[in-house]
């Protein structure tokens, strides 16, 4: 199977989000990147299909040259081949995105034949626009369906699960086709020191594809307002058990 | 006119749909124009019924209900629900296409975007139409799943086509009530057969009862807890109280739960009238996840938590001890 996973370069934040002065991106000064977390899974969902049923697995990116590291990292995890559509960092809106990674599937299927199966995250984790990977299939004329945990693959046949409260629905999609995954669907591995030190001779694709920019347009980032609840302090250890089931009386959840 | 599409589960509307709505008023108000409503798929049929989405519909502002119904829409499929949005869109011609920013509800209006040759922006959380005379949109809408805001424009050519955050409002019917359920009109759409190969295939109940998005008293447990046993005294409370276990990320990235379980940013979003979070330092994507929640109480050994600092009661102690006494008390006031 020849698989191709689209994956996004997103900063790590922990407690605290900052933004920069200018307010058109996340100051990740002393923050680290890493693959958005849907799309990291989707990488591991490829390589596991992969180790079972031979292929190979691409991973594209578009981002800034330092998104190679997201391509090496998916390579130390057993990804196959890596392509970078090369920007100068700054956002682009999801109509462009989706444009551009479309010309660039084009591309990589004249020349390598057609992707059986295309994974997309569900949505990136910073600007989550929720439509790159729908815009992407409609354009190259193949379904998608967003929301899965679970794959199974049944000859040319997918079996896709999705959750929805209390339960989960079922989709049966012929390949080649698309699926939009969640977290969840795995666990993913970390990189092997072999797998590491392999994912350094990764032979990076470079490619470089404007797009027609599209109609939504980002003009400032900010963070919410705080609002500063005054903790209460019903006292330490088992001590405060008591005064813990009287707020639940008052409340009214016993 | 405002278009509101309404999640429903094969007739039975839900509360993403009843939040469409309530989002929807405030902004055809601002518009100064009517809201209506769609309803696509299984269900459609029924609309006008007495058990029919459209009175309900009715209630949470919508002025007139369109329904769609096709053999391709037997279920919930992506690519069929965004085709049909696309042709009633063309149709009827709205100012603007929302929809609750679910799961679903982001998935079909992208569908229906892309048909449109339009942009498409989700997850609003306030929405300024142009003035007259035209222009572009302005939004603010949600990044990081709430923890960052983008204030964003949209320049469309046709209709705006929007999401409005999850639980940016909470559902309210309209006061007074209208005194009678709004005219359903029917629209016929042409569905390319092939579309039915993104329509639900199985539809399988796991449970009844209380799930983790519906839970009144979430029990949330985090790295603090140590290992998968330490989830016992948690899941006794969670059981005393009625509630749910939820977990943080590190849970199940060591494989102590399910990932069913974790709240967060790519976890569920929870919505408990309270949620008791021991052994949580509290990190942004956990917190996308649990703030939505009522009131918080937090259970940790570092009265510096971010957990801690947000909540609105915290004791300070260690979570294998506190959760235990609480049942114990609880017990003790049954008996």
């Amino acid at each position: 199977m020849r698989i191709l996973c689209c994956v996004k370069r997103v900063p790590a934040p922990g407690a605290r989000i900052n933004v920069t002065a200018d307010g058109l991106a996340v100051d990740a000064a002393h923050l680290g990147f890493t693959t958005s977390p849907h799309e990291e899974c989707g990488v591991e969902e490829a390589v596991q299909i992969t180790e079972r049923t031979g292929g190979e697995v691409t991973v594209l990116t578009l981002g800034p040259a330092e998104a190679a590291e997201q391509l090496r990292y998916a390579a130390s995890v057993g990804a196959h081949h890596g392509v970078l559509i090369q920007t100068d960092g700054a956002a682009w809106d999801p109509q462009r995105t989706a444009r551009a990674l479309t010309a660039a599937i084009e591309a990589l299927e004249e020349s390598g034949g057609p992707f059986d199966l295309i994974l997309f995250g569900n949505e990136s984790a910073d600007s989550g626009g929720f439509q790159v990977g729908v815009r992407v299939c409609y354009s190259l004329g193949r379904p998608i369906v967003n929301g899965i945990k679970g794959i199974e693959i049944d000859g040319s046949t997918l079996r896709a699960r999705r959750e929805i409260d209390g339960g989960f629905e079922v989709y049966e999609l012929a390949m080649p086709a698309a699926l939009g995954v969640k977290e969840g669907i795995n666990l993913p591995r970390y990189p092997t020191m072999r797998g590491r030190l392999a994912s350094k001779k990764l032979a990076i694709t470079t490619m470089e594809i404007d797009a027609e920019v599209g109609g939504q347009a980002l003009v400032r980032l900010h963070r919410p307002a705080e609002t500063l609840s005054q903790t209460t302090i019903l006292g330490h250890g088992p001590e405060a058990a008591p005064a813990v089931v009287d707020v639940l009386e008052e409340l009214g959840v016993l | 006119m405002l278009l509101v599409v309404l999640e429903h589960d094969r007739g039975t509307l839900g509360e993403a749909g009843r939040e469409a709505l309530t989002f929807g008023r405030t902004l055809a108000a601002k518009m100064d124009v009517e809201m209506h409503a769609a309803v696509i798929g299984a269900g459609a049929p029924d609309a006008a019924g007495p058990d029919g989405i459209a009175s309900e519909a009715g209630d949470h502002g919508a002025v007139r209900v369109h329904t769609v119904d096709d053999g391709v829409l037997s279920d919930f499929g992506p690519e069929a629900w965004g085709e049909s949005i696309a042709q009633i869109t063309r149709f009827l011609a709205p100012d603007a296409v929302l929809a609750c920013g679910s799961e679903r509800g982001n998935e079909v209006i992208a569908q229906a975007a892309v048909r449109l040759d339009a942009p498409m922006v989700a997850n609003c959380t306030d929405i300024t139409p142009p003035g007259t005379g035209g222009g572009q949109w302005a939004m603010t809408r949600v990044q990081w799943g709430g923890s960052l805001l983008e204030d964003a424009t949209l320049d469309a050519a046709g209709p705006a086509l929007l999401t409005c955050a999850l639980h940016t409002v909470a559902s309210s019917p309209v006061k007074p009530a209208p005194s009678a359920p709004p005219p359903v009109q029917r629209l016929d759409v042409e569905l390319p057969p092939e579309l039915a190969r993104t329509v639900v295939k199985e539809h399988v109940v796991l449970e009844a009862g209380v799930t983790l998005p519906t839970a009144p008293v979430v029990v949330g447990g985090g790295r603090g807890v140590g290992s998968a046993e330490g989830f016992a005294p948690l899941e006794e409370l969670a059981e005393l109280l009625g509630g749910r276990v939820g977990c943080s990320r590190a849970v199940t990235n060591n494989g102590w739960r399910p990932h069913s379980d974790q709240v967060g940013q790519t976890g569920t979003r929870i919505a408990p009238e309270i949620y008791i979070a021991s052994g949580i330092s509290g990190a942004i994507q956990h917190w996308v996840g649990a703030m939505g929640s009522k009131h918080i109480l937090a259970v940790n050994i570092d009265p510096e938590a971010n957990m801690v600092v947000k909540a609105d009661w915290a004791v300070i102690g260690d979570l294998h001890q506190v959760i235990p006494a609480v049942s114990a008390e609880i017990r003790r006031r049954w008996s």
